[in-house]
């Protein structure tokens, strides 16, 4: 069935739209979301993406990951598929690499310090 | 101060010019730029050069009878290509 | 490696942070194999993202309570962070990176608010990462539509006869309401000042503390 009301505005552009409270709660950054900001400003600056083609890539992701993921979880997400198509590594490349990591240990700690 | 229209546009892909502002009638508050186009950097590509203007809404243009506050305002920043000369009223 | 959560040090003898001993999740696994290829290849080493992190970390809205207390105290100051934002705030000592920058100053009639409703655009080479709530869909979807609702929910109530003016952050500038002066602060230093200037009252959905 096709939706006959779509007028092409996407889902990222909800200025104006009815919502519920601002939310209050906070939490630190932590570490790894850190490091994923890091890793953008540092990519970025070298002229491997810019910071439109992060954004292109979130809103390509779509509305579900923007309920689903985390803010830095999209970031790395967008980080990643940015730096694909610049050609800094590989898919097969990220795939070898993911499961080095994942045989490192269970804990974020782990799988990150047995790098060093 | 002068006065432009947003395009009613509505092309698929990465764009800066918010839907709610797309059709709406302002005026342009100060010039900016020029800056590359991000509907060119976001694809990878070598931006066009675009001035940027401060386009200053009322909420009574954007919202109509809805609006919470009428004379109450609105600024976003519109690239030149965006927009279309209004003639005076 | 079977991890000890008693002693919480990690294999390199370090202390976990928060974060790191809980159980690895696939962005966090993608986090680290982008990282460690990025430094593989020689676009970056770790020695540069712990100096990125650092310089971020060192970004606060004590950074901009600064700029906000000078432009009260020193009109000069003031004319030239109307001028020029960015240029005015470097001159200060800043490392605000490559910012472009707006200052917004309230008057007894106007009220600015700060908003990105396409993605979270905030400032952050002046006053840091932003508050999770700048990103959510509500503060994203209503600010430009009923500002005043939101601002009550946060406390900030104006005059009718104050005008509300909404920025939606859209391109390339960036921006920091100028909050009026608290009374009662005649003869106060800037260092004093600065101490009232909140990080709400800088992006417009609060107000300075008064003394």
């Amino acid at each position: 069935m096709t939706n006959a009301s779509f007028d092409g505005r996407r889902w990222h552009d909800m200025g104006g739209d009815i919502a519920g409270p601002v939310p209050t709660d906070q939490h630190d950054f932590s570490l790894w979301e850190k490091r994923v900001d890091a890793l953008m400003v540092l990519c970025s600056g070298k002229g491997l993406f810019t910071v439109d083609g992060l954004r292109r890539v979130l809103e390509d992701m779509g509305e579900d990951s923007f309920e689903t993921m985390t803010y830095y979880e999209r970031w790395i997400a967008s980080v990643n598929q940015n730096l694909i198509e610049a050609g800094a590594y590989t898919t097969a490349e990220l795939a070898t690499k993911m499961a080095q990591v994942q045989a490192r240990g269970t804990t974020y700690g782990e799988a990150s310090d047995a790098a060093r | 101060m002068q006065r432009v229209k947003v395009r009613a546009d509505m092309p698929p892909g990465h764009v800066r010019t918010p839907a709610y502002l797309r059709g709406k009638i302002g005026v342009t508050e100060r010039l900016l730029g020029p800056f590359p186009n991000p509907e060119d950097l976001a694809y990878g590509h070598v931006g066009q050069s675009l001035i940027l203007h401060r386009v200053r809404f009322s909420m009574a243009e954007l919202w109509g009878d809805a609006a919470e506050a009428p004379e109450d305002t609105l600024e976003a920043e519109i690239y030149a290509h965006w927009l279309e000369p209004v003639d005076a009223p | 490696m079977p991890h000890d959560h008693h002693d919480h040090l990690s294999p390199s003898g370090h202390p976990y942070r928060p974060d790191d001993d809980q159980p690895l999740s696939y962005w966090q696994t993608l986090e680290i194999a982008v990282r460690e290829l990025l430094v593989e290849k020689g676009i970056t080493t770790p020695a540069d993202i712990a100096v990125q992190i650092d310089a971020m970390d060192a970004r606060n809205p004590a950074m901009g309570a600064k700029v906000v207390a000078r432009y009260w105290t020193d009109a000069d100051f003031a004319a030239a962070l109307i001028e020029d934002a960015a240029r005015a705030t470097r001159e200060m000592g800043f490392d605000i990176g490559p910012l472009k920058l707006i200052a917004l100053p309230n008057t007894a009639t106007l009220h600015n608010i700060v908003v990105c409703t396409l993605c979270s655009c905030y400032p952050r080479n002046l006053l840091g990462l932003p508050p999770d709530w700048y990103k959510s869909r509500a503060y994203r979807s209503r600010t430009v539509r009923e500002p005043r609702k939101v601002l009550a929910e946060f406390g900030v109530t104006l005059p009718d006869n104050t005008e509300v003016r909404v920025h939606d952050s859209t391109a390339d500038m960036r921006y920091i309401v100028i909050p009026n002066r608290p009374g009662g602060t005649d003869g106060w230093d800037a260092a004093a000042l600065a101490d009232l200037v909140t990080r709400d009252s800088m992006i417009g959905t609060g107000l300075p503390r008064t003394p």
